[in-house]
């Protein structure tokens, strides 16, 4: 997000990154079996492909699911079972639906330390759902996630895996508001 | 000042443009290790002394040995997994750096003769793997990368792998048979990664800090960079420094610094006048040292001495409100999350461990549950197939041990002593009880 700010004294060398801008999304329309077979291209061996390829068509049913796998397991040649067992191994992989925001809350050590509690709690509070639970309206999916690699600028928390960092609980009431906002720009 | 020096990330702001990186003599010590031999690379790796900063600390000049020579294919793995709790520095170097990561690669694809490199980044890391993708288009654009690297015959592929989320796939051997399409599990070693790795071929996996540092090895020479550090532990490493601390971050410093110059001195202390509880040295699954210990140095050596372990480099300052039943809850609930299932002690100690950290947080534990604890501890250490069962036993055995008392506390009283203060409390406790 925003590079560090005035906390950081002289003298001191803390030199927090900034960010780039997202790259924009791929505009590559072409079928999705097509582009798994770019991707097989790279590696040595066909196997290698298998978990971007499960990427690929999560990007595409916005879930993994059993058309998901099918399709999965054309394009790449192993059998839905297999596809699965190695999707099931993997924490970023949906199984289930899920909510047009994936919310992700890192409740690791260091953020625990620093209040990801207290978004944690906000979240439940301003969502009215549990981690691991979807809100009625399919908006919104919680869920408490293990150290995201931002345990310096935490409580780290991510949309739709875009790091939010940090966001302490008093800014989860407006994250949620401008994310329905954005979700119904009419309402 | 000895804490004044850095070499990796020497630089304000960043420089993810290319030219940016060659304008600071960048991508000369590929061209250059191009003209002369594969030996000399790993010749002034080796006399740099630089040991790996992943975690296991192995010399990496000395792993490149390993090698066979003429066997094809072969592969370098980068190892950009980075996901041990309190670790962030890789990631820093990556989007401030990158250049310095993907002229490493290449330059020690050259040394060991690799056919391909692999990036294997973790999958949660999304700008970062944005920032390697330009990079490496910028690198492939000037000829440092792709076929006949600018010139000299040989070919240099390197391909971006995403992760999926699976923190043991830093594990090298669960990273390459995740890399492989596989579930992320580990494989029993021998054989080693350099004999038979991916798809069984020779292969060195490396961390991103390590190969990050290959081009400033060379640029200085070996025997200069052995000069950085004490005896045993060379050069500079990036520490990051999280938890109770006035300026969490990632801080360069040379491996003869101490504790107290990394918490104090550059982390400017503790915040709002707290005072300092413990401390985690090396990563979630180092042993927790005491705040007496705060003069240690920050070497392999000293943190080992100190009855810990230097692991990732990341720095937990922990103050005195927080509950050690409930960061013992948390640590152990994250390992137990992690392990694979491969082999038992770790598949059923994690699990124990957590179950009977959570009766003494919620007070339902039996007198007698702490030596059971430790009992379950010590049949994990030293039993399980890859170290990650040990990452749980090893700081839980360690915070019981200092705070014995403190746990004993949560069992004579049938509760938790600290819920209303612990930072962590809300995690486990409803709000209500939280301040
Ligand atoms: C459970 C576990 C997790 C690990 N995670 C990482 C990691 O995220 N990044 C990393 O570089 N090394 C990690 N390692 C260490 C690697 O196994 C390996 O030693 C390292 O990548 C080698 O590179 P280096 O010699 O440059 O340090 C982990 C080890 C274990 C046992
Ligand atoms: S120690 Fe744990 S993570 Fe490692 S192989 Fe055994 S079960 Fe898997
Ligand atoms: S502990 Fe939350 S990002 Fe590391």
């Amino acid at each position: 997000m925003e590079p560090s700010d005035a906390q950081t004294l002289a003298g001191a060398r803390e030199t927090r990154p900034t960010w780039p801008a997202p790259l924009p999304a791929s505009d590559d329309t072409r079928p999705l079996y097509d582009r798994i077979q770019d991707v097989i291209a790279l590696y040595p061996e066909r196997k290698s492909a298998v978990v971007p390829a499960l990427r690929l068509a999560q990007d595409e049913y916005g879930w993994l699911s059993e058309q998901a796998f099918d399709a999965v397991a054309d394009a790449t040649g192993f059998t839905p079972a297999f596809c699965k067992s190695v999707a099931s191994f993997y924490d970023m992989f949906r199984l289930t639906p899920t909510g047009r925001y994936e919310i992700c809350v890192c409740t690791n050590v260091s953020c625990a330390l620093v209040g990801a509690a207290g978004t944690m709690r906000a979240f439940e509070r301003e969502l009215g759902i549990h981690p691991g639970e979807t809100s009625e309206d399919g908006l919104f999916t919680l869920k408490t996630v293990e150290c995201y690699g931002g345990c310096g600028w935490g409580p780290v928390v991510s949309v739709n895996e875009r790091y939010h960092e940090p966001l302490p609980a008093e800014q989860v009431p407006e994250l949620v508001a401008r994310l329905r906002a954005d979700a119904e720009p009419d309402a | 000042m000895t804490t004044d020096l850095r070499i990796l990330l020497d630089f304000d702001g960043d420089r993810r443009d290319i030219g940016d990186y060659e304008r600071a003599g960048g991508y000369r010590q590929l061209t250059k290790a191009l003209a002369g031999a594969p030996e000399d690379v790993i010749a002034a790796v080796d006399g740099s002394g630089i040991r790996g900063r992943g975690g296991a600390g192995f010399p990496t000049g000395r792993k490149a040995s390993f090698l066979p020579k003429d066997r094809k294919p072969a592969y370098l793995c980068v190892n950009a997994d980075e996901s041990e709790p309190g670790t962030f520095k890789d990631r820093e170097i990556m989007l401030r750096n990158p250049h310095a990561l993907i002229e490493g690669v290449i330059t020690m694809s050259f040394g060991i003769g690799a056919t391909s490199a692999f990036i294997y980044i973790r999958g949660e890391y999304r700008a970062e793997f944005e920032v390697l993708m330009t990079a490496l288009q910028q690198a492939r654009e000037r000829g440092f990368v792709g076929a006949d690297v600018l010139g000299s015959g040989y070919d240099a592929t390197v391909v971006l792998h995403r992760g999926a989320g699976a923190y043991i796939c830093g594990e090298e051997t669960a990273l390459l048979s995740s890399l492989e399409g596989e579930r992320g599990q580990p494989r029993s070693k021998p054989p080693f990664p350099a004999v038979a790795g991916l798809y069984a071929a020779p292969t060195l996996v490396n961390n991103v800090e390590t190969l990050a540092s290959v081009p400033y090895i060379l640029e200085m020479g070996g025997a200069a960079y052995a000069e950085i550090g004490t005896e045993r532990s060379k050069g500079t490493r990036v520490f990051s420094l999280s938890g109770n601390v006035k300026r969490p971050g990632n801080y360069e410093l040379p491996l003869t610094a101490t504790l107290r110059e990394l918490i104090e001195g550059h982390g400017g202390g503790m915040p709002d006048g707290r005072t300092m509880k413990a401390i985690i040295p090396g990563g979630s699954s180092a042993p927790i040292l005491m705040p007496d210990q705060i003069d240690t140095h920050i070497d392999f050596e000293s943190i080992a001495a100190a009855g810990s372990m230097a692991g990732s480099g990341a720095i937990i300052v922990i103050d005195d409100r927080t509950c050690m039943v409930q960061l013992a809850l948390r640590v152990s609930e994250f390992y137990k999350h992690e392990s694979c299932g491969k082999c038992t002690p770790c598949r059923e100690g994690t699990r124990w461990g957590v179950d009977i950290i959570r009766r003494i947080e919620m007070g339902e534990a039996r007198q007698g549950e702490l030596d059971l604890l430790l009992n379950v501890c010590d049949r994990i250490l030293g039993n399980c197939l890859c170290p990650l069962g040990d990452a749980m036993a090893m700081p839980v055995a360690s915070y019981v041990t200092h705070f014995r008392d403190e746990f004993q506390r949560h069992i004579d009283e049938g509760g938790c002593p600290f819920t209303e203060h612990s930072p962590i409390s809300g995690l486990y406790h409803e709000p209500a009880a939280v301040s």
